[in-house]
């Protein structure tokens, strides 16, 4: 909320200066969020009276005039403004003024006529953005007087940013209240007197919805003028509060909104049938609102309607028939209170946010009604004439809210505070906010007034305390707990362990959204449903990702295209795979994977360069599953995944389930998404990874190990891993290492055929190993190998 | 030939050796098996007892003196070849060595680590919780009833109305106490959502936040333990203030600003006593226990920590900034 810091002063004048005040706010809870001068930095700007006005000889848009700005001399000046008139009391700066942007007013001559000033606009003296015409100042300004001091124009509009819980300070009476509070001042309220009515038009009023409207007050009031225009303090005020001025009754309702933070609503009474009726809309009734939409009402809004129609959204916005107009005669004013529930949310499934919602969203005072129409009412007939009708009050006590009664103790005070503040002080400080207050034998009892509806339970009653009392105030004390050893699980892996090994093999972490454009997710995962977001920011930020390598690809295209070719990333966090079964519909899955393209290496005097390559990737997906310290228990198999080249894919497999993928891009993909260079992606799902194993610890062997080297030759489809198992299951015990040296294909093994070359280990725990034993060994792998693969001895 | 002439010429010789080779010729031409030397000593089997002891006596003194020559020699020139052989063997040792050169983490994720560390060893458990969180969890638990204005506030994605993308963590310390009784002190770094996308707001970014529940626990010791944390976060003496504010899930509540270098006051925290609803929310009574809960934004004390000044860049990945962070 916008306010003018004079306006506040008012109503209570604390001796601090602006930024104290703003500090003091800040502190109190009320964060102000900016300070600006309510007008531009300006001097020399008198009150003067156009004593003369003529058409200009030589020019048609020009007038020539005579001011007098209460100096023995009338000031010849040439003026501009299509509004300038004989008798307009105006702003004039002098020969010598200097105005906003440091522009000096020196005597000139306009097309031969000489002129000693400038009639100045709202605009020029920094007090608009733009205006149109020149500054009408009230006939009783006296001339002479410095525009500054007699605007007072020394101001200040703060913008404080008030929590969902001050709605009590969404008006200068609030504000003024809570700057008394913190500076044990008494509040001026001004006199508000009420009006008596004169004539004895009135509308009766149900109250069909008690439990939502519990508390509606309407006014009559006959023979209005709205030719007439507010006045310039009245404007002023509105300006300075961030309000803009539309015509009479709309700015004296916004004036008592400001002023006591109470929405209003002026209805024009020719355009009312009937009785006033506050009811729940039927669902699908059409009103057309005050900016001309027009909305199909559902059953949970309130309504203030007639006896035929609906006339405004209540507490929400008016509606365009019954609005006030120019041609509006007479008027009827409403003053209600709505219940914050009845209005919550209500607005914003139209899409709207109005002052008054704001404020009946979050609660307004429900005993300030009465005084809010009085207030309108005797503003209204100072400005637009008129005469008043009698208040007609329709109030259904049983749904008032209830003043809270709170009771606090000492001991929870001091408990939840952890610093003890003496009883007297509290007592003090929660009846300087306006609360009954008693002293109990532990504590307090205390009444909070109507207006204070943010205050229900005893913690809020500490918030109070503490607030007033000052937070910094309170000491800063290290907390207190049982030293008690928490659980750590040896086994349990840190995705930390995981992020670092990526790092020290080369890999730059990366976050990407969570959100991804289902585009890219689609050449990915074709036909693959994901998690779409109604509202997304942008449509390429609406779809969950079903991995993480939209993400990753999407960062490499951003360094690709910003000359960055050697890309290794990695990312870790979740991915969002629909599934009615799980909760919420959708799995949450915790994976980590990896995009690597380019380079292997950066560009190096002893290390060739060349691309990094499915098995550079697999070698650091390895590395991942062997800090698990159970890499055996991982299998890898050929494998299809429409993201991945058909022919460079394998799934990683832990005890029969997938758990993970490596692959290169598939080259349709790597088209269509324009990576540039061969990309190789992987991911794991952590929860195969998170465990390890704790270690079982082995004698070592007294015997010495032997080496024999094997080359077969198989046919190229042959997988090793399937070699490997096999030849595993000979070795048994003995077989304690199992390398492949070599993978030779060209001249010497024939077509469709590759030779591995493999060494193996042989050792036993209980003797050395004669050469015949080995040799047993050997031939049962070779046997095997023949058997199962059809495997030959390479020579 | 006499002994002198042969010692005058074996020690010419050892000097005029070239190199180890020729040093070896010489050896042998003295004392190989037919050497001059060699001969001389053969001849002594030859002479009677008396003058073989003298001749004897004097071979051998020749002998030795021939030995140390050649020894010296031999000595003289393997250090001569050895510092050729290291001197041709000198490499440039400035030329950079073949490494992979390192990765490095996402500041966000230092930060978090970092954070961690901190509250960790104050016995703080991390815990983690869904990012697609349901209404319970994420809004009504936390004090937050269905129309409450704060719902507004968060900008909320929402899937349905039951289902959005969470706009804090808090919901992991509603499931953290939905599974246990105080004492309770953990912290619960992650992703959150907002729907707002500008200079200062990206749609996604990360929080920490912490909660402390045990008997007693007071808002002296929530300013005690952010103080501190601020104070090592930063390492510096920084000017750290508590101002108060509103969350519907903390009464008392209070924004934590800190004094930034321009002498400007930053927020860079919520927190909070947990709101008595929410404890009764999961079976706490708030009658016997207390609690304090705090929650900050982890790009913006990154950004703070490191002086990136666009929060947009911790997105993007461009490694040229993420290289920054090693």
């Amino acid at each position: 909320m916008k306010f003018s810091e004079a306006w506040l002063r008012q109503w209570v004048n604390p001796a601090i200066d602006t930024a104290t005040l703003s500090e003091q706010l800040s502190m109190a809870g009320l964060e102000v969020d900016g300070i600006e001068p309510v007008a531009g930095v300006f001097t020399g700007v008198v009150v003067g009276e156009v004593v003369a006005c003529g058409p200009h000889p030589d020019a048609d848009k020009l007038q020539v005039t005579q001011v007098n700005v209460g100096q023995p001399e009338l000031l010849d000046i040439v003026c501009g403004a299509k509004n300038c008139c004989l008798g307009l009391k105006v702003a004039v700066a002098k020969v010598g003024a200097v105005l906003p942007g440091d522009f000096v007013i020196k005597k000139a001559k306009l097309r031969g006529q000489s002129s000693n000033g400038m009639l100045c606009s709202f605009s020029e003296l920094g007090m608009a953005d733009d205006s149109d015409g020149i500054m009408e100042l009230p006939a009783d300004a006296p001339v002479g007087i410095d525009i500054r001091q007699y605007l007072e124009l020394d101001d200040h509009t703060i913008e404080v940013d008030l929590t969902p819980n001050r709605a009590d300070c969404l008006g200068i009476k609030g504000l003024a209240r809570e700057v008394g509070v913190l500076n044990k001042l008494s509040v001026c309220q001004p006199e508000m007197t009420a009006v008596e009515p004169t004539v004895s038009d009135q509308k009766a009023i149900k109250l069909s919805a008690a439990e939502a409207c519990p508390r509606y007050l309407g006014r009559v009031i006959k023979d209005v003028d709205l030719s007439q225009s507010s006045p310039l303090w009245l404007t002023e005020k509105l300006r300075r509060s961030g309000v803009r001025s539309i015509d009479p009754v709309v700015d004296v309702t916004n004036y008592v909104l400001l002023e006591l933070g109470h929405p209003m609503h002026a209805f024009d009474l020719d355009e009312l049938t009937g009785d006033i009726d506050v009811r729940f809309a039927r669902d699908g009734e059409k009103l057309v609102l005050l900016d001309e939409t027009e909305v199909e009402l559902k059953a949970n809004t309130l309504l203030i309607a007639d006896s035929e129609k609906a006339l405004a959204m209540a507490g929400i916005f008016g509606g365009m028939q019954s609005g006030v107009t120019g041609k509006t005669k007479h008027i009827f004013l409403e003053s209600a209170f709505f219940s914050p529930l009845a209005i919550a949310g209500k607005a914003r499934q139209y899409g709207l946010h109005t002052d008054a919602s704001h404020r009946y969203e979050r609660g307004v005072d429900p005993e300030l009604q009465r005084t809010a129409i009085e207030r309108a009412t005797a503003l209204l007939l100072q400005i637009v004439g008129g005469k008043a009708g009698p208040v007609v009050e329709a109030v259904a006590p049983e749904h008032l809210p209830k003043q809270a009664e709170i009771r606090l103790s000492e001991a929870k005070l001091l408990r939840l505070l952890g610093h003890p503040i003496a009883k007297a002080e509290v007592t003090d400080i929660l009846t300087r906010l306006g609360l009954t207050v008693t002293d109990t034998v532990d504590g307090w009892a205390v009444t909070v007034p109507g207006y204070r509806f943010d205050i229900q339970i005893s913690e809020d009653l500490i918030e109070e305390i503490a607030r007033v009392y000052g937070y910094n105030n309170i000491p800063n004390v290290a907390p207190q707990a049982a030293l008690s050893m928490r659980k750590f699980s040896e086994a349990a892996l840190s995705v930390q362990r995981m992020r670092e090994l990526l790092v020290d093999r080369g890999y730059q972490e990366a976050i990407t959204y969570s959100f991804v454009d289902p585009k890219v997710q689609q050449i990915l995962f074709p036909g693959q449903q994901a998690m779409i977001l109604p509202n997304p920011i942008s449509a390429d930020m609406s779809a969950m990702r079903l991995n993480l390598w939209p993400g990753l690809i999407q960062a490499a295209q951003h360094n690709q295209n910003r000359q960055q070719t050697r890309l290794r990333f990695f990312e870790y966090g979740l991915k969002f795979i629909p599934d009615a079964s799980a909760e919420g519909g959708v799995r949450q899955v915790e994976v980590i994977g990896g995009l690597v393209v380019g380079s292997l290496s950066n560009e190096h005097w002893a290390i060739a360069e060349r691309a990094a390559d499915f098995y550079d990737v697999k070698g650091d997906v390895e590395a991942l599953l062997s800090v698990t310290s159970v890499p055996a228990e991982f299998a890898y198999s050929q494998a299809e995944h429409s993201a991945l080249h058909p022919g460079q894919t394998t799934q990683v497999i832990r005890a029969g389930k997938v758990v993970g993928y490596l692959g290169a891009l598939h080259p349709e993909a790597e088209r269509k998404l324009g990576i540039k260079g061969k990309a190789y992606l992987f991911e794991l799902e952590l929860a195969a990874l998170g465990q390890r194993a704790i270690v079982e610890a082995e004698d070592l062997s007294k015997y010495p190990a032997n080496r024999r080297d094997l080359a077969v030759v198989v046919k190229s489809d042959v997988r090793f891993a399937d070699i490997a198992a096999s030849i595993k299951k000979v070795g048994v015990n003995q077989l304690v290492d199992l390398k492949l040296f070599d993978v030779y294909t060209g001249q010497g093994v024939a077509d469709g055929y590759k030779s591995l070359a493999i060494a193996l280990t042989l050792q036993d725990k209980t003797r050395t190993l004669e050469d015949k034993d080995i040799q047993v060994v050997v031939n049962q792998v070779v046997n095997v190998l023949k058997d199962e693969f059809d495997a030959t001895l390479r020579d | 030939m006499n002994l002198t002439a042969i010692l005058d010429n074996a020690l010419q010789a050892v000097a005029a050796a070239p190199d180890i080779a020729a040093l070896d010729e010489v050896r042998v031409t003295f004392m190989g098996k037919k050497g001059s030397i060699t001969e001389l000593l053969k001849s002594l089997g030859a002479m009677d007892p008396e003058q073989r002891k003298i001749a004897g006596q004097q071979i051998n003194e020749l002998k030795q003196q021939v030995q140390d020559a050649l020894n010296q020699k031999r000595d003289q020139l393997q250090q001569t070849q050895l510092a050729a052989k290291l001197a041709q063997e000198q490499i440039d040792v400035t030329l950079p060595g073949r490494k992979l050169d390192d990765g490095g983490l996402h500041p966000v994720t230092r930060t978090i680590a970092r954070i961690e560390s901190f509250f960790t060893e104050l016995g703080f458990a991390v815990k983690h919780g869904p990012e697609i969180e349901d209404d319970f969890h994420n809004f009504d638990a936390l004090n937050i009833p269905e129309h409450h204005p704060a719902r507004a506030d968060h900008d909320t994605f929402y899937f349905n109305p039951k289902l959005m993308l969470r706009t804090q963590t808090s919901g992991v310390q509603i499931r953290t106490m939905e599974q246990q009784q105080p004492p309770l002190r953990i912290i619960s770094p992650g992703r959150v959502y907002r729907n707002d996308y500008d200079q200062t707001h990206t749609p996604m970014f990360h929080q920490v936040e912490g909660l402390m529940v045990d008997k007693n626990v007071s808002f002296t010791e929530l300013k005690g333990i952010l103080h501190d944390f601020l104070q090592n976060f930063f390492e510096e003496d920084l000017q750290v203030r508590f101002r108060p504010s509103f969350f519907p899930f903390t009464e008392p509540s209070a924004e934590v600003d800190v004094m930034g270098k321009n002498g400007k006051w930053l927020e860079v925290l919520g927190c909070g006593m947990v709101h008595p609803n929410v404890l009764r929310s999961v079976g706490i009574d708030p009658e016997v226990y207390s609690g304090f809960a705090f929650g900050m934004g982890v790009e913006r004390l990154t950004m703070l920590r490191y002086g990136v000044t666009d929060l947009r860049s911790f997105f993007e990945n461009d490694l040229r900034f993420l290289k920054q962070f090693r």
